[in-house]
């Protein structure tokens, strides 16, 4: 139900661990910001295929990563070409072209489980006054509230539907909010019953 | 913060999460379509309050960057940040965080106008003012141009408002978070 969006590998890159990747990921992205210059961004553009050539991604995962931000890339290049010149227009697509590649660079090769390894091992050098268990906690919780929101969502609606209330999304929220709240409680409660704290 | 505070951030998050799937309403005059999620944003704050709200959706963001395909049409990964949209994925803390601290100065007189009057200036004022001025930087384009171009989201956010608004003040009366 809930995947995450990586591809299967095993370069370099998926061998990489999550903390060096997301680095190698802020240093490349200031850097092309940094760094207003054609020059910049073909040599990022050179790093982003080597990248998807070592990880052996194909050209469709590139694709299927630009397309969400396909129409506003569009909106703002005609934009630019109205406003300033075509050269500068396409230096804009082109950046954010190389930010979004980049970033799904990181994101193909790397599952969500290893972020969240990662995030735990990261806490373990973080000082004292992080609650480093309540952050894991969280995240755990969360990961387990996604489905029994969405089921608790299709509940009360196939309920307002039979009521003939189902274009009130009022009516749908507040049983769903109030319902998952009680169901929150209950959780915190089995949690400290078990001297979580 | 205690266990119960974890808890609510966790199921928060998890509701943002849930609302991304929510089919969304396209509006009939402008064509623009309006999802479900930025509703999560208000309602985590007038819900939660200021720090847990704002926590909630730190939770959120933390759990799309890591690559779960949470935002609407199975979006996620650090390449939703890097677009041009990202500032209001950013803004979603700002925004829960000042619904929250709203929700909480107004608590004992929260009537449904008052509430509205809150997620306009928390969920659409503070979202477009982190939200453009990114679009405008990272975009190489005017402040002015960037917003006018983000002016056909304004009624579907104003539609959102009155709904947030809405279930704020029922969950107010029915099952209250917030205690002042």
């Amino acid at each position: 139900m809930l995947s995450d969006l990586y591809v299967f590998g095993d370069s370099l890159l998926h061998r990489a661990r999550p903390l060096i990747k997301i680095l190698a990921l802020v240093v490349f992205c200031t850097g092309l910001f940094l760094f207003d210059h054609w020059a910049v961004i073909a040599i990022a553009g050179l790093m982003v295929a080597a990248g998807f050539a070592v990880a052996g991604l194909r050209p469709h995962h590139g694709v299927a990563a630009l397309r969400p931000a396909f129409w506003i890339l569009v909106a703002i290049f005609a934009v630019q070409v109205w406003l300033a010149d075509l050269a500068l227009a396409t230096f804009i697509i082109s950046r954010f072209a190389l930010l979004i590649l980049a970033a799904s660079l990181v994101t193909l090769t790397t599952t969500a489980g290893e972020f969240v390894d990662g995030i735990e091992a990261g806490l373990k050098h973080a000082p004292g006054w992080v609650p480093k268990t309540r952050i894991a906690l969280a995240i755990s919780l969360t990961l387990r509230f996604i489905p029994l929101v969405r089921s608790v969502l299709i509940e009360v609606r196939q309920a307002q539907v039979a009521r003939g209330l189902e274009r009130n999304i009022t009516a749908l929220l507040v049983p769903v909010v109030v319902r998952t709240l009680k169901h929150a409680d209950e959780t915190a409660q089995a949690i400290q019953a078990r001297s979580f704290d | 913060m205690d266990t119960r505070d974890t808890v609510f951030i966790a199921l928060f998050a998890a509701i943002m999460a849930a609302l991304a799937v929510f089919p969304p309403i396209t509006l009939p005059v402008i064509g623009v379509p309006i999802t479900a999620q930025s509703m999560g944003v208000m309602l985590a704050g007038g819900v939660l309050g200021a720090w847990r709200g704002a926590l909630a959706m730190v939770l959120f963001l933390t759990l799309v960057a890591i690559g779960l395909p949470l935002l609407p049409g199975g979006r996620g990964g650090f390449g939703v940040f890097m677009g041009p949209t990202g500032g209001f994925l950013v803004g979603f803390v700002l925004s829960a965080f000042v619904i929250g601290w709203l929700t909480e100065q107004f608590w004992h007189s929260l009537s449904f106008p008052v509430a509205l009057a809150i997620c306009l200036g928390g969920g659409v004022v503070v979202l477009y003012a982190v939200g453009v001025p990114w679009i405008a930087t990272v975009a190489k384009i005017s402040p002015l141009t960037a917003l006018s171009g983000s002016l056909a989201f304004i009624p579907g956010d104003i539609v959102k408002s009155v709904i947030a608004a809405g279930v704020i003040v029922t969950v107010r009366r029915a099952y209250p978070i917030i205690t002042r």
